[in-house]
């Protein structure tokens, strides 16, 4: 339960942290707030050569508000610091609303909303919220940048587009939709836990009041964050109600999702949560963007 | 070969050296090089919460942290909160509430609720279970742990018993 021998470093600049990463390729590993790395490196299941801790590069832990009414998050905001932000609170209320569900508060008072998404674990709760989100991810090499879609960040189990050299340094989430409910849902076994079944959920509705979009993703459910693609999509002029959410929940948590046994709960009782939590989630999503067409 | 590095932290108000392997846990750094044993050590993967120490004022577990993260850092551990003789609010309010049994959670428990008391000085019994979500005891039930903190809030908002 202790790691193995490692180099460490912790540049000041995020230049001299690219350079690092750029000299030690696969051998390095960029230490953020630790709270999934560290555990592997207790465990001995992950033996990098170098790590290279980000803590000081203080640039990549700002939260910005942009013109258009997004919002730009540096990889290395705490996740405490987002479930308090104002602006966070605003402009984007599911990361808001999710927070309090991701780990632990002293996990919160340490992780990184970047470290968290680069790990990937398809249990974790940002991941499956940057998708519903539609966030934007910047990473960057000593070569240069590249932004890359959420959906194409997390390419499976614990992988994510991230090569080695590079380093995730911002998400860029868009500005929230009008008239749009969003709502966070998930059963574990102690809060805080990792959850044997949870959904993020966005519910847009048209001028009529009828639903003109929507979206389910889901954390637990496969080899990273899985969209019911199908389910959401038939939601689409629907008048939303009770019949609608549980034909949409039974189709999601039966034909889209793959959760998989695991020594808290079987396959089929993930399935069960997972419709269960659907049906909560499009619910409380519709209220909330009725509410915001009526205000 | 990974080369030993000097670090300097400031535990509990007091100065302390130490050259470390950069593999060198928090949790090892002040339990063998500080000599404070009261930061337990349970799962050391960040699910019990037994090595929970205060970084800067702000609960981190020490199990999941590098001591060359924490320098020139403060750091506090439950040493720190109250003597014997004096002891804090909060672990008085843990002895007259019966908030323990065999205690080794006690001290993570004690440094998670100090600084959540700060921010939420008259918590409801749902908010102090939310905010001991990441500790576990397994001998008391969480019933007079819960209780032994709404008494010690009580306490620290200046209220009589």
């Amino acid at each position: 339960m202790k790691p193995a021998p490692f180099d460490y470093e912790a540049p000041g600049h995020l230049d001299e942290a690219l350079e690092l990463l750029a000299r030690h390729g696969d051998d390095a590993k960029p230490l953020a707030g630790g709270q999934s790395l560290i555990p592997l490196l207790n465990f001995r299941l992950a033996r990098p050569a170098v790590l290279v801790d980000l803590q000081r590069l203080l640039g990549l832990a700002s939260i910005r508000e942009t013109e258009d009414g997004g919002l730009r998050l540096g990889a290395m905001v705490r996740q405490a610091s987002l479930e308090r932000d104002a602006a966070v609170e605003s402009r984007a209320p599911l990361l808001h609303r999710t927070m309090p569900f991701v780990a632990h508060p002293q996990i919160r008072n340490r992780g990184t909303l970047g470290g968290n998404l680069a790990h990937a674990d398809p249990a974790s709760e940002l991941p499956a919220v940057a998708v519903a989100l539609d966030a934007r991810l910047r990473i960057v090499s000593v070569g240069g940048e590249r932004w890359v879609d959420a959906r194409q960040f997390f390419v499976g189990l614990l992988t994510t587009a991230i090569e080695p050299g590079e380093l995730l340094v911002e998400i860029e989430l868009p500005p929230p939709p009008e008239r749009t409910g969003w709502a966070f849902q998930e059963v574990a076994r102690r809060h805080g836990d990792y959850a044997h079944a949870g959904v993020a959920a966005r519910v847009t509705l048209d001028g009529a009041g009828r639903c003109a979009s929507a979206r389910l993703v889901y954390l637990s459910a496969g080899d990273g964050p899985t969209e019911a693609a199908e389910a959401a999509g038939s939601l689409v002029g629907a008048h939303l109600g009770e019949a609608t959410f549980d034909a949409a929940a039974r189709f999601a948590a039966e034909r889209e999702i793959e959760p998989t046994d695991d020594i808290h709960a079987s396959a089929s009782f993930k399935r069960h949560l997972a419709a269960v939590l659907t049906r909560r989630a499009l619910a409380e999503a519709t209220r909330l963007a009725r509410a915001e067409v009526a205000s | 070969m990974t080369v030993p590095r000097e670090i300097e932290l400031r535990v509990n108000g007091r100065r302390i050296r130490g050259v470390v392997e950069p593999r060198l846990l928090l949790s090892d750094f002040l339990r063998h090089e500080a000599d404070l044993t009261g930061t337990h050590v349970g799962c050391e993967h960040g699910v019990c919460g037994a090595c929970t120490v205060l970084l800067d004022g702000e609960a981190v577990r020490s199990c999941l942290l590098l001591a060359v993260q924490a320098d020139g850092r403060e750091v506090t551990t439950v040493e720190g909160l109250g003597t014997p003789e004096a002891l804090h609010p909060l672990q008085q309010a843990f002895r007259d509430e019966h908030g323990l049994q065999c205690g080794f959670c006690t001290g993570g428990i004690l440094m998670t609720l100090v600084p959540f008391l700060e921010r939420c000085p008259d918590p409801t019994e749902d908010e102090v279970r939310h905010a001991l979500s990441g500790n576990l005891c397994r001998c008391t039930g969480y019933q007079n742990i819960v209780d032994a903190t709404l008494r010690g809030a009580r306490a620290l908002r200046g209220e009589e018993e």
